[in-house]
């Protein structure tokens, strides 16, 4: 079983959710974006998504693309998100990478593959890969043990439904609204049903993701999914920060909220 | 002339999931998927009604104004040294061939039941032709236009907002065409349940590129059928223009079977590929996935897109349909960049010889026929028969072209 496989069990023997925090590899700079996945997991985030920044980002929304393009701006290589891996992957905490697919085929799918796995990083969830374009992908993350998380939505047909949760290995990523990533006020009523629709046709974990930002948010999506995932709400630590250090202390107090938050589930 | 424009005809077709040999398929979040499957039922059974045929043929021809003229051009063709027949696109209702698509996908809307249309824009052309359609088809219209391209461009954004459409400055990333289509994407996964995304190329993830390659392959269906009229046979050449491609690949598509046929697609060059200034996606570009298909792109070391450069607003794009990369790894057509100062000479010339402004995309395919002419010329040993798809007219491109040729008065 792969070291995410783990840590969810482990916290579900907890009884618990896992969380999952995202934030963009090079945001605001490299060592900056060490500094704040590190300071994620002493405050209670049990994975670190590091989000390779792209220049395309259809997926995200204005806050995560707003902090992409810092990034990029910033000069962040490709490169240097393989030693961010390193560097947040030495916390002990697994690290999972969220890419848009072409920085991966630029970068030559089998040698990311390689050294993604001898960085550390556990896998990659892929939102605009589907498995129908994944030959390369499928290959690549065998040859080199790593997960693979791709998609679903609420409009998948179960027939979509139950080929990429085929597909998926690690967990599988669940997108909890019709939209974009991004804080929002009320977490979805979609998401509950789509949860119950993977659970028919997979065993592995459920992550959670798009819109949660709070704590009791964070509790409600563990009442019904395995993993609660967080990104926009945490990058906006940083972005509203007047300083640095301002901001990896709003950043600390979310993510112990979040973190409490996944240990109340709502049911 | 058949007035039949989507009359089943022998062509390249992509594979059932939108391949183009190594180019094409999908690269999208799966939250759009069910909506591309859906576009993709609706278009083949449309494709295979005689009534929706019939329907986009009477809309292309009373509201149109198809089929547009194949037009012998005798005194630019006496400066070329070619025999050039200008397919005159730009005399279509709002000013180019853009008119084909947006009809036959707002057609498809209605069909699909949906109530909203959005779509992307640069220049702002695409943006006018799809407010056009949905006014005439009673459809609710957004269109996102990078912040940089609603101030260059304010006519046109007026222009959609008298037809009755919303229209979104895009103030992410880079501010242009790219942008505007990132943020129509997210739009569609949002708002995937009501609303058609009306895409304005020959690109995007399939069936888009197949689908409107259909809607306007009756620029060739016409030209090669005029053609044959007018000359007793078919062309040496055809040459267009290639931004995202839609309107080479609506008059190449019935020539390629034509194996005697030579295709030129003619890229935005900018201040030339070398200068790193251009939008030449497979000249100066590189494979890659771009907007939910993998085709050229002009991206960096780590696949980052790189902001394209062309006076042509329309061209400034820094991908390409995936169909075209495919024509051009099978070398069944051929493309070569041209440059700003190439294209507004063409631009010039055709005013001068013809008192005809064309559109500054349509001076590419111009400025490249110039070059070619000779060329051809000397490889056939006679007087080479050109046909130019004249995409567009260049009404909206006077503040440009004054611009470039230092004609406008100044501020007074």
């Amino acid at each position: 079983m792969s070291r995410i496989g783990v840590a969810f069990d482990k916290a579900r023997a907890d009884g618990r959710a896992l969380l999952v925090g995202c934030m963009p590899a090079g945001f605001p700079t490299v060592e900056g974006s060490i500094a704040a996945m590190t300071a994620m997991v002493e405050a209670g985030v049990d994975v670190i998504e590091v989000e390779i920044p792209y220049s395309d980002p259809v997926m995200d929304g204005p806050v995560i693309q707003r902090a992409s393009d810092i990034a990029l701006a910033g000069g962040v290589r490709t490169a240097d998100t393989m030693r961010i891996i390193e560097a947040v992957a030495a916390t002990g905490a697994p690290v999972v990478t969220m890419t848009y697919w072409n920085p991966v085929e630029r970068y030559g799918v089998d040698v990311f593959a390689r050294d993604l796995a001898s960085a550390g990083g556990t896998g990659l969830i892929t939102p605009d890969l589907i498995p129908d374009e994944a030959d390369e992908w499928l290959a690549a993350s065998d040859a080199h043990g790593l997960d693979r998380t791709f998609l679903v939505s609420p409009s998948s047909t179960d027939a979509r439904l139950a080929m990429t949760v085929q597909h998926c290995r690690g967990f599988v990523y669940a997108t909890a609204v019709m939209g974009v990533t991004g804080a929002r006020a009320r977490t979805s009523d979609a998401a509950p049903t789509l949860v119950s629709r993977a659970r028919a046709v997979t065993d592995l974990p459920i992550g959670v993701g798009l819109g949660v930002g709070t704590g009791a948010q964070a509790g409600t999506v563990a009442g019904y999914a395995d993993g609660v995932i967080v990104g926009s709400a945490l990058v906006r630590c940083l972005l509203d920060a007047p300083t640095e250090a301002d901001g990896l202390a709003a950043l600390r107090a979310l993510s112990a909220e979040l973190a409490e938050g996944v240990r109340n589930p709502t049911r | 002339m058949s007035a039949d424009a989507l009359a089943p005809v022998a062509g390249p077709q992509p594979d059932s999931a939108g391949h183009f040999g190594r180019f094409g398929g999908r690269f999208v979040p799966e939250a759009l998927v069910a909506a591309l499957d859906e576009l993709d039922g609706a278009w083949r059974t449309a494709m295979a009604d005689e009534s929706f045929r019939a329907e986009f043929g009477a809309l292309l021809r009373d509201y149109a104004g198809t089929p547009s003229l194949l037009y012998e051009a005798r005194r630019f063709s006496a400066k070329v040294g070619a025999r050039v027949l200008l397919k005159r696109e730009d005399l279509n209702h709002t000013g180019a061939h853009k008119v084909r698509n947006v009809l036959g996908q707002a057609l498809l809307t209605k069909r699909m039941g949906k109530t909203r249309v959005i779509a992307e824009t640069g220049a702002g052309q695409h943006g006018v032709a799809t407010a056009t359609a949905a006014a005439l088809f009673d459809l609710e219209c957004v269109v996102y236009m990078g912040q940089v391209d609603t101030e260059r461009q304010a006519l046109n954004v007026a222009r959609m907002r008298m037809l009755g459409a919303t229209v979104v400055p895009v103030t992410n990333g880079s501010r242009t065409l790219k942008d505007a289509m990132n943020e129509a994407m997210r739009d569609w996964v949002a708002n995937v349940d009501e609303t058609h995304y009306l895409i304005g190329t020959a690109a995007g993830p399939h069936p888009f590129p197949a689908m409107v390659r259909d809607f306007v392959r009756g620029i060739g269906d016409e030209a090669r059928q005029q053609c044959l009229d007018l000359t007793g046979g078919l062309p040496d050449a055809v040459t267009a223009c290639v931004g995202g491609g839609s309107n080479a690949l609506g008059i190449f598509h019935a020539f390629v079977g034509d194996e005697a046929v030579r295709l030129y697609g003619f890229e935005a060059g900018g201040d030339g590929v070398a200068t790193g200034r251009h939008a030449a996606s497979i000249t100066g570009g590189s494979t890659g996935v771009l907007h939910g298909t993998r085709t050229f792109v002009l991206q960096d070391a780590d696949g980052q897109t790189l902001e394209s450069h062309s006076i042509s607003a329309g061209l400034d794009y820094p991908g390409v349909g995936p169909e075209h990369a495919w024509l051009h790894d099978t070398g069944r057509a051929s493309y070569l960049p041209v440059t700003d100062d190439e294209a507004m000479a063409a631009f010039e010339l055709l005013c001068r010889t013809e008192g005809i402004i064309p559109a500054i995309e349509s001076a590419h395919a111009l400025a490249g026929t110039v070059a070619l002419a000779p060329k051809l010329a000397a490889e056939l040993g006679r007087e080479p028969t050109i046909v130019v798809n004249l995409s567009g007219r260049g009404d909206k491109d006077v503040h440009t072209a004054g611009d470039y040729f230092g004609i406008l008065d100044k501020e007074r």
